[in-house]
C-alpha cells in the first residue's frame, strides 16, 4: 500500500516538476501529463513481476517508476540530455530499456501493441512464464496498427494484457464523436478476448483486475483486456489549453482524484496515517529535489552523434556531407579539372 | 532475358568441397527459388532462433511454395501461420528481434508491405537510434513485374524505403547472390528488406557448391560483365536485360560495356560505381523501378559529386514508366524497360 501510494505521488510530483521545468524553457519538445490517470498505470503495472515486459503509451509514466525508472531518467528525457535513455535522440517515454523490461513506443498509435506480441513470441518459443502489458488510449484503438496487434495476440494465444485507458480525449476529439462503441470492453469481443471494466480511477481495482489478467496470462490462458474508465485532466500537451471541454465535466471528475480516493482509503482503512502520508510526500519532493538539480547540470549530446547509432557497424553511419567538411565556395575548391586528376569537389 | 539464363558454375577456390564430399558430384544445379528456400533452411537448421513468420506459409507453403515441408521440419512455433496482418508481422518481427531471435517476415507480395510501412519507417529502421536497442529482422517478398499480374503484384518498392534511415536493401539477380545475401541478411544486426524478383524465381539456374556456406557481404557490388566503353549500372532483373543489351552490342558494334549489379542498394556500393565510371567515362543506369525519385536520381547525383571530371557524356536513365504497373502483356512491355530501349540509350552514349 505504502509503495503504491509512493508511485503515485511520485508520478504526480514528476510531472509538476516538468512542468515547472518546461515553463523555465528547459523542457525542449511537448510536455505530455497524465494528471487523472496515474491510478490505472500504477495499479496495473503493479500487478507485474520483474522479467515481464510493459509498452507504454504516452498517459503511463507511472507504469515506468513501477518498472524502476529512475524519475532523473525522466526528466533527463524531456530535457534532452545526454546521459538520457535515449541519448537525446528521441524524447518522452520513447526508450527501450531491457534489462527494467520496458519496450518505448513510437508516436504513430497502436504500433507498440505489434512489437510487444513479438516480444511475447520470443517469451513462449523459449518456454519463458514471463508476461508482457501494454496500454493504449482508446482513441489508439481505432488505428489499424491496434486491430492487427488484437488480432495476432489473440490468433497466437499470446501472454499479453491490454490496458485500454477510456479517457475520453483523443487529442481535442471527444472519441465518443469519432466512434459509435458505447461500452469500450465491446472491442474485445471483436477479436474474442476475456475483458474486464475498471473504475481507472481506483488503484486497487486496477491492480487487482490487473493481476487476474496477468495470472491468466502468465498460466497460458492467453491475452486478454482491461478496459479503465478514466478522465485525461489536462489538455493533450502543455500547449493544448483544453478549451473544448464541456463545463463542469473537469470538475465532477477532480472528485474522483485518484491520489485523493487512495488517501482517504488509506487513512479509513487505517493502512497509514496522515503523518505517514506527509512523509512519503516529503520523501518524493526530496528526491525529485535533487534529480532536478541533477538534470540541470547536465548537458545536451554533442553534435557529432547526431551520425552515430543508425546501424549496429559504425562504418556503415552516415559521413560528414562535404559542404560541412570543404570550404564552400567553389574558387578555394582545389579542383585541378580532369587532365590534372586532382582532388575534384566530391 | 531468354527463359533459361545460366551462370557459369560459380567453383570453389580450393578442390576442399569437391573431395570433401567423395565420390558424389559436389555441385548442384539449382533455381533462384530454390537458393532462397536453401538459404531458410540451412540457417533455420543452424541456428534455432531463426523463425518465419507470414500469410500462407506453414500449412500452404507459401504463395510460391518456397517453405513448403517447413511447417513438417521446424513445426509451428518456427514456421507460423498469421492473419492477413502486415503490419502485425512486422511488429511481431521488431519484438522478436529485440529478445534476440532472428524473425524472418514474408510479404506474400512485396506490394502488401505498404500496409506495414509503419512499423518499418518508424519502428524498425529507428529503433537502434533512438534507443540503442536494434531490430536484426528480415522482410522478404516476391517483387517485379513481367508475370503479368497488374498494378498490386509486380511492384519494386525500393524507392519507397530510401529515404529511411537505419534499413538495409538487397535485390539479388543471380542465384548464388539470392542465397547469400539472405543468408547475410539473417545474420544481419540491422533490418534488411530481401527483394526477391519473381520472374527470376524459376527462370535463372546456375550450380552452386553443396555443403558450402554461401555469405555474400551487404553492400557490395559485383562486376556482372566487365567492359570498357561503358558502365551499366543496374540490379535485379534488370542485370540479365542489360547483360543482353551488352552481348548484342559487342556483337554488332563491336564496343565492351561493363554491367555493375548493384546487389545492396543501402548501403550503395559508390566506390564500385565511381570506379567503373572512372574507367569507362559513360554511365547509363538501368532500373525496373518508376523513374521519379528512383535509385537512378541518387546514383546520378553521387556520381556528379563523385567523378564529374571522368564523365565524357551525361548520364542516362532506362526506367519504367512513371505509372502504376498495368496488366495487359501490350502495356506491360510498354511499362517495362525493354532490351531495346537499353541498347538505344547505350549506343546514343557511345555515341556522343
Amino acid at each position: 500500500m505504502h509503495a503504491l501510494y509512493r508511485f503515485l505521488v511520485l508520478t504526480r510530483t514528476v510531472e509538476e516538476r516538468l512542468e515547472t521545468l518546461f515553463k523555465q524553457g528547459h523542457v525542449v519538445g511537448g510536455l505530455y501529463r497524465s494528471l487523472g490517470q496515474e491510478a490505472t498505470a500504477v495499479g496495473s503495472a503493479f500487478a507485474l513481476e520483474p522479467g515481464d515486459w510493459l509498452a507504454p503509451s504516452i498517459r503511463d509514466a507511472g507504469a515506468l517508476y513501477v518498472r524502476g525508472l529512475a524519475p532523473l531518467d525522466m526528466l533527463r528525457q524531456y530535457t534532452a540530455r545526454a546521459a538520457s535513455p535515449c541519448a537525446g535522440k528521441d524524447n518522452v517515454n520513447h526508450f527501450t530499456l531491457p534489462e527494467l523490461g520496458l519496450l518505448g513506443p513510437v508516436s504513430p498509435l497502436g504500433t507498440q501493441l505489434c512489437v510487444l506480441n513479438g516480444v511475447a513470441l520470443a517469451f513462449r518459443q523459449r518456454g519463458e512464464a514471463r508476461v508482457c502489458m501494454t496500454y493504449q488510449g482508446e482513441g489508439a484503438s481505432r488505428t489499424g496498427a491496434s486491430h492487427e496487434g488484437f488480432a495476432l495476440a489473440a490468433a497466437l494465444d499470446l501472454p499479453i494484457v491490454v490496458v485500454l485507458e477510456h479517457n475520453r480525449w483523443a487529442f481535442g476529439t471527444r472519441s465518443d464523436r469519432v466512434a459509435a462503441v458505447e461500452d469500450w470492453s465491446d472491442t474485445a469481443l471483436a477479436y474474442g478476448l476475456p475483458v474486464r471494466s475498471v473504475d481507472g480511477n481506483d488503484v486497487l481495482e486496477v491492480y487487482e483486475a490487473a493481476r487476474e489478467a496477468v495470472d491468466r496470462a502468465r498460466a497460458g490462458g492467453g491475452p486478454s483486456v482491461i478496459v479503465a474508465e478514466t478522465y485525461r485532466m489536462l489538455g493533450h500537451a502543455q500547449h493544448d489549453a483544453q478549451r473544448y471541454v464541456p463545463p463542469g465535466e473537469l470538475a465532477a471528475w477532480r472528485e474522483r482524484d485518484p491520489i485523493a480516493r487512495f488517501e482517504r482509503t488509506l487513512l479509513d482503512e487505517g493502512w497509514i496515517s496522515e503523518a505517514g502520508l506527509a512523509g512519503v510526500r516529503e520523501d518524493v519532493e526530496a528526491e525529485l529535489a535533487d534529480a532536478v538539480d541533477r538534470v540541470l547540470s547536465e548537458s545536451h549530446p554533442a553534435p557529432d552523434e547526431a551520425r552515430t547509432g543508425v546501424y549496429a557497424d559504425p562504418s556503415e553511419n552516415p559521413g560528414i556531407p562535404w559542404t560541412r567538411t570543404r570550404p564552400v565556395g567553389y574558387r578555394d575548391m582545389a579542383f585541378a579539372g580532369r587532365d590534372g586528376r586532382a582532388e575534384g569537389g566530391g | 532475358m531468354s527463359e533459361t539464363s545460366t551462370q557459369e558454375g560459380v567453383r570453389p577456390a580450393r578442390g576442399d568441397t569437391a573431395r570433401a564430399a567423395g565420390a558424389e558430384t559436389p555441385f548442384r544445379e539449382m533455381t533462384y527459388l530454390e537458393a532462397i528456400r536453401e538459404a531458410l533452411v540451412e540457417e533455420m537448421r543452424a541456428d534455432d532462433r531463426v523463425f518465419l513468420l507470414g500469410e500462407d506459409i506453414g500449412v500452404y507453403g507459401g504463395a510460391f511454395k518456397i517453405t513448403e515441408g517447413f511447417l513438417e521440419e521446424f513445426g509451428p512455433d518456427r514456421v507460423i501461420d498469421t492473419p492477413i496482418s502486415e503490419a502485425a508481422i512486422v511488429g511481431a518481427a521488431i519484438g522478436a528481434a529485440h529478445m534476440g531471435l532472428r524473425p524472418v517476415a514474408e510479404m506474400q507480395f512485396i506490394d502488401f508491405i505498404a500496409p506495414a510501412f509503419d512499423m518499418i519507417v518508424n519502428f524498425a529502421a529507428k529503433s537502434r537510434y533512438r534507443t540503442g536497442i536494434g531490430a536484426g529482422l528480415v522482410i522478404r517478398g516476391p517483387c517485379g513485374g513481367g508475370a503479368r499480374s497488374g498494378p498490386f503484384h509486380s511492384q519494386n518498392v525500393e524507392s519507397y524505403f530510401a529515404n529511411v534511415a537505419g534499413l538495409k536493401m538487397v535485390a539479388p539477380a543471380t542465384v548464388r547472390d539470392a542465397k547469400g545475401l539472405l543468408v547475410a541478411a539473417i545474420r544481419d544486426p540491422d533490418p534488411v528488406l530481401y527483394f526477391e524478383h519473381k520472374f527470376l524465381y524459376r527462370r535463372v539456374k546456375e550450380t552452386l557448391p553443396v555443403g558450402e556456406e554461401i555469405v555474400v557481404p551487404i553492400g557490395r557490388a559485383r562486376v556482372h560483365r566487365p567492359g570498357d566503353a561503358l558502365s551499366i549500372v543496374t540490379y535485379g532483373a534488370m542485370v540479365w536485360k542489360s547483360a543482353e543489351a551488352a552481348d548484342r552490342i559487342a556483337r554488332e558494334d563491336g564496343a565492351q560495356i561493363e554491367v555493375i549489379d548493384l546487389r545492396s542498394l543501402r548501403p550503395l556500393d559508390v566506390e564500385t560505381i565511381v570506379g567503373s565510371v572512372k574507367r569507362t567515362g559513360r554511365l547509363l543506369i538501368v532500373h525496373e523501378a518508376p523513374r521519379f525519385g528512383g535509385f537512378a536520381g541518387e546514383i546520378t547525383a553521387q556520381v556528379c559529386e563523385e567523378a564529374f571530371e571522368w564523365l565524357e557524356a551525361p548520364i542516362r536513365r532506362v526506367t519504367a514508366l512513371d505509372t502504376p504497373v498495368p496488366y495487359a502483356p501490350s502495356l506491360e512491355d510498354a511499362y517495362l524497360p525493354q532490351e531495346e530501349d537499353i541498347v538505344a540509350a547505350a549506343r546514343w552514349l557511345l555515341a556522343y
